[in-house]
């Protein structure tokens, strides 16, 4: 090489930031983002969780609004109810989403127009969904009551949303319907990354179906099932529209969840100090919720090998 | 061979299917059936499935009901696309950085942005809204726009990086021996590598930013101008009545451009997320 001859090599000296620098350079607008819309205004709450702060004005009250919050039998209601409402739709989401995704997965003619068909309570706003399932809910006009009164099941109208059960119940399947296709999704793509070898290994010593679903199928994508039921559960228990345009919390607070409760207080009511209170107790049962998840989540890793 | 059915499991499938798709599908049958019938057809009592005289009236009234419908279902898709717009511009550094660069408190940072996904809107709605009223930003596009985008930022600094992690660092090496410098690298190098990837984190995010608009929209922003259609479509609940079946129409015709476009993007998008999500 004509440039090497002479043992120089003609290239401008590059001048680079060192890798840690220009990593944070790259990270620093993320990181801003979230410092001042999510960090700050976490902070704040903090701080207005122990004020009574009104829209007039607001005054250091110490540990009032916690001790009222804990003294409430209301609030421990409301806390099993969010518990109860997470734990059931989510674990209705991996069921209806695990038979959806094997549904999908099976190699039938028409799977990848049903795998479209999935789609839509995923991509369209939640708020038009569910006003589609008020509507099936309604007692007089909708299609649920309609099909329980022409079949003779009911003698009169069944008002979902108006009887306690049932409209937390109804929340729920409203709830599945609009979480479920997306497990769907990544779970049949995770069915669709298990190597088909492993299948054929286990057909050849002639496993059947259900055999190799059990011991092949689950387990290869069990970390997937367990991360989705992870973001799944934080979702519901962060769900607000579902819950706020079918019912608002009612009828007599059954279907009121701690994010509903805490929507009411501070932002119906304008109670701002009361409803912080209930925002850092959500806080508090999320971060420990998800240190104990991510603990477990840790363990099945290590026991299924994935990286 | 293994994948062959008998004859009853195939119709065992395609039952199952169906039934599924029909719990899917249902509140979209039901949309499609109000939107068709005349408000006091729908409103008798006792139930009929149908009623003879169909019409498309709905879908002609609801554009008089609410003048504003159009500029909804416009400021849908636009508040959306600024969201993701944003938010790729903010994630693509920053799930590179996290995908290749060493550097002090990458995992303690990781950790916090994650952590931000345990959190809604819903729980700082009270100082974001002072947050937002101190950046004079309330009441505007930006008002929707802005916590959309940090309430996204993990999950796509998150999925993207999965991405890069994959594209072979041997390509980097090759233009970093080659003197380009490292901002010219990722420019010239990584993204256009990582188009498929970015193709499937931005519609994710799209979908995200479109399906959950009813909340900052009925929060942070009075001006009817600016709404969002989840939060339009409720000025057909009116003082004397609810136009039911033209909240119907409207909400099928507000979804339709969407679902069109998806139609379209299906086929990147599965494939992305079957290539993408699975192998970490």
């Amino acid at each position: 090489m004509s440039d090497t001859a002479d043992g120089q090599i003609t290239r401008a000296p590059r001048r680079t930031l060192p890798e840690g620098a220009f990593a944070w350079a790259l990270i620093a607008p993320a990181m801003i983002f979230i410092g001042v819309i999510v960090a700050w205004p976490l902070v704040e709450t903090f701080r207005l969780s122990f004020t009574d702060a009104r829209l007039g004005g607001e005054n250091y009250v110490g540990w009032a609004n916690y001790i009222d919050l804990f003294n409430s039998g209301k609030f421990y209601d409301i806390v099993g109810r969010t518990f109860y409402w997470m734990f059931l739709s989510v674990s209705l989401k991996l069921v209806v989403g695990l038979i959806g995704a094997s549904l999908l997965n099976a190699a039938v003619p028409g799977r990848a127009l049903f795998r479209v068909l999935v789609m839509p309570p995923w991509v369209i706003p939640i708020a038009i969904g569910v006003i589609g399932w008020k509507w099936l809910y309604n007692g007089y006009f909708g299609f649920i009551s309609g099909i329980l009164q022409r079949t003779g099941l009911v003698a009169d109208p069944v008002s979902l949303l108006a009887q306690k059960t049932s409209a937390f119940y109804a929340a729920i399947v409203t709830d599945v319907w609009v979480g479920a296709p997306m497990v769907t999704l990544f779970l049949l793509a995770a069915m669709q990354g298990v190597s088909r070898d492993l299948y054929e290994a286990a057909w050849v010593d002639g496993a059947g179906r259900w055999y190799r679903f059990r011991r092949i199928t689950i387990p290869q994508i069990m970390p997937v099932i367990v991360s989705m039921a992870l973001l799944s559960a934080i979702w519901t228990f962060n769900s607000f529209e579902i819950i706020w345009i079918l019912t608002e919390g009612g009828p007599r607070g059954a279907t009121t969840t701690l994010i509903i409760d805490t929507y009411k207080v501070a932002i119906s009511s304008q109670r701002f100090g009361e409803g912080a209170a209930r925002a850092v107790v959500i806080v508090g049962l999320l971060t420990v919720f998800s240190l104990i998840y991510l603990y477990f989540l840790n363990k099945v890793y290590k026991h299924y090998g994935a990286k | 061979m293994m994948d062959r059915y008998t004859f009853l499991q195939k119709v065992g499938i395609y039952a199952a299917v169906a039934l599924f798709l029909t719990f899917i599908l249902l509140p979209f049958f039901e949309m499609f059936r109000v939107s068709l019938r005349p408000l006091d057809h729908l409103m008798s009592t006792p139930f009929r499935f149908w009623s003879d005289d169909f019409s498309f009236d709905a879908y002609r009234q609801m554009w008089v009901t609410v003048p504003l419908l159009g500029r909804y279902i416009v400021n849908s898709i636009f508040i959306a696309l600024s969201v993701t717009l944003m938010t790729m511009v903010v994630v693509v550094p920053a799930a590179y950085a996290y995908a290749r660069l060493k550097f002090p408190f990458k995992n303690a940072s990781l950790g916090i942005f994650l952590g931000v996904n345990m959190f809604t809107g819903a729980v700082l709605l009270i100082p974001l809204y002072r947050v937002l009223r101190t950046l004079g930003l309330l009441n505007s596009y930006w008002a929707m726009i802005i916590p959309g985008v940090a309430f996204l930022i993990p999950t796509g600094i998150w999925l993207l990086r999965s991405y890069l992690e994959r594209i072979p660092r041997e390509l980097e090496e090759a233009a970093y021996v080659d003197g380009a410098s490292r901002l010219y690298t990722l420019r010239r190098v990584v993204i256009p590598l990582a188009v498929p990837g970015l193709i499937v984190v931005s519609t994710s995010v799209f979908i995200a930013a479109y399906a959950q608009q009813f909340l900052f929209a009925i929060t942070f922003n009075n001006q009817r101008e600016y709404q969002p259609l989840p939060a339009g479509i409720f000025e057909f609940v009116g003082y004397q009545q609810v136009t039911w079946n033209e909240m119907m129409a409207a909400s099928l015709t507000g979804i339709l451009p969407v679902m069109l476009i998806f139609l379209f993007l299906q086929k990147y998008l599965i494939a992305g997320l079957t290539a993408g999500a699975v192998k970490e």
